[in-house]
């Protein structure tokens, strides 16, 4: 399982505008360097960024090789109701990693 | 009549003058811009405390032919690491020697849980060097008085203030005479040795100040010394006690 560190109210007021943010452990490798031995390091980057809340999608990104190691995400959301958000990146060679927190709407 | 524009002026003195030491002594945070400070202080954006949960969960895992954890012997590192890292390197009565933090880190992995030693800025050896760091957060670097380490520092001391490489720079050069002047881009720091790991933008990974010596090595076009040399030792040595009292911010982020 990867390293994730989530910032995320715990709780909000309903329509307020909640700030989330997002960061991943990952190498981002961008597939155009060479390693000591000359040769081209394979390309290993998180392709896709998705979070959910109560399963509705509330943002997607898709990463590219220039985006520097440790992808750190920050973005709103309009807090609806109370339940799980829950984040997911997937990349090259399977990677996948996911992390939830809850939060309350009052 | 005072126009706000010197107002405001007066606050920003008044700001950089609490936060210096009063000694004249600056850290590499203090050199930062406000959005790399604001990067560190933020627990979840500071990418080096991805590190830093990594090294949480490796310090209660059993490891090597010992079977014994970090916490086995030491606990909770909350309590029993708090400060340590602001003291290191110091003289291991087991080793008959001086070590720095990964140092120790390495001789109780061989020598109590009996497990292969982590290689040079590995992440399993940063990750736990970064969370034993963490302990130390506002501690005051205090290196030991020890009369076994004098030795050391002396060479520390010597090797800081001589000249290498191809451009035939000391340390001194820049971290003393020139610093908070800039190098191209960037300010060149005091060189306190503060937040160690620190999460380098540049490298885009944590790395140790071993790590970051060899960089100023090659900067000056000599040739590093190799990763088990006793010069890191001594100039790192050198440099703590050249930064006593100063207080830790490990683990730091630096352009």
């Amino acid at each position: 399982m990867a390293n994730v560190l989530v910032n995320a109210p715990k709780t909000a007021k309903k329509g307020e505008v909640v700030e989330i943010k997002a960061l991943v452990m990952h190498v981002m490798e961008t597939g155009f360097r060479a390693g000591t031995n000359g040769r081209i390091i394979p390309r290993n980057i998180i392709e896709d960024f998705t979070a959910t809340w109560n399963d509705r999608e509330i943002f997607r990104m898709k990463m590219s090789p220039a985006i520097a190691a440790n992808p750190f995400v920050s973005f709103t959301a309009v807090a609806g109701e109370s339940g799980t958000i829950a984040f997911r990146w997937t990349g090259d060679n399977g990677f996948v990693a996911e992390h939830k927190v809850s939060i309350t709407v009052t | 009549m005072i126009r706000p524009g010197s107002v405001s002026l007066l606050a920003v003195f008044a700001a950089s003058y609490a936060l210096a030491q009063g000694d004249g002594r600056r850290s590499g945070y203090q050199e930062m811009g406000p959005a790399l400070q604001k990067m560190q202080d933020d627990d979840t954006a500071n990418p080096a405390m991805l590190f830093v949960q990594a090294g949480a969960t490796a310090w209660s895992e059993k490891a090597g032919t010992a079977d014994k954890s970090c916490a086995d012997c030491h606990g909770d590192a909350v309590v029993s690491m708090k400060g340590v890292a602001a003291r290191y390197p110091a003289f291991a009565a087991d080793a008959g020697k001086p070590l720095d933090l990964e140092g120790r880190i390495n001789l109780c992995r061989t020598t109590q849980q009996q497990a292969p030693a982590f290689g040079p800025e590995s992440d399993g050896g940063l990750a736990l060097s970064a969370y034993i760091a963490l302990q130390s957060r506002g501690q005051p670097i205090s290196p030991p008085d020890d009369p076994k380490l004098a030795a050391l520092r002396a060479q520390g001391a010597a090797l800081y203030k001589l000249r290498q490489g191809q451009l035939n720079l000391s340390c001194v050069n820049c971290h003393d005479d020139n610093a908070g002047r800039k190098l191209a881009g960037a300010t060149i720091p005091q060189g306190h040795p503060t937040g160690y790991p620190i999460y380098r933008l540049e490298w885009q990974a944590l790395g140790s100040l071993k790590r970051r010596l060899r960089n100023c090595v090659i900067g000056m076009r000599a040739e590093p010394w190799p990763y088990d040399a006793t010069e890191y030792l001594a100039v790192e040595s050198h440099l703590m006690e050249r930064a006593r009292g100063m207080t830790m911010d490990a683990p730091g982020v630096r352009p």
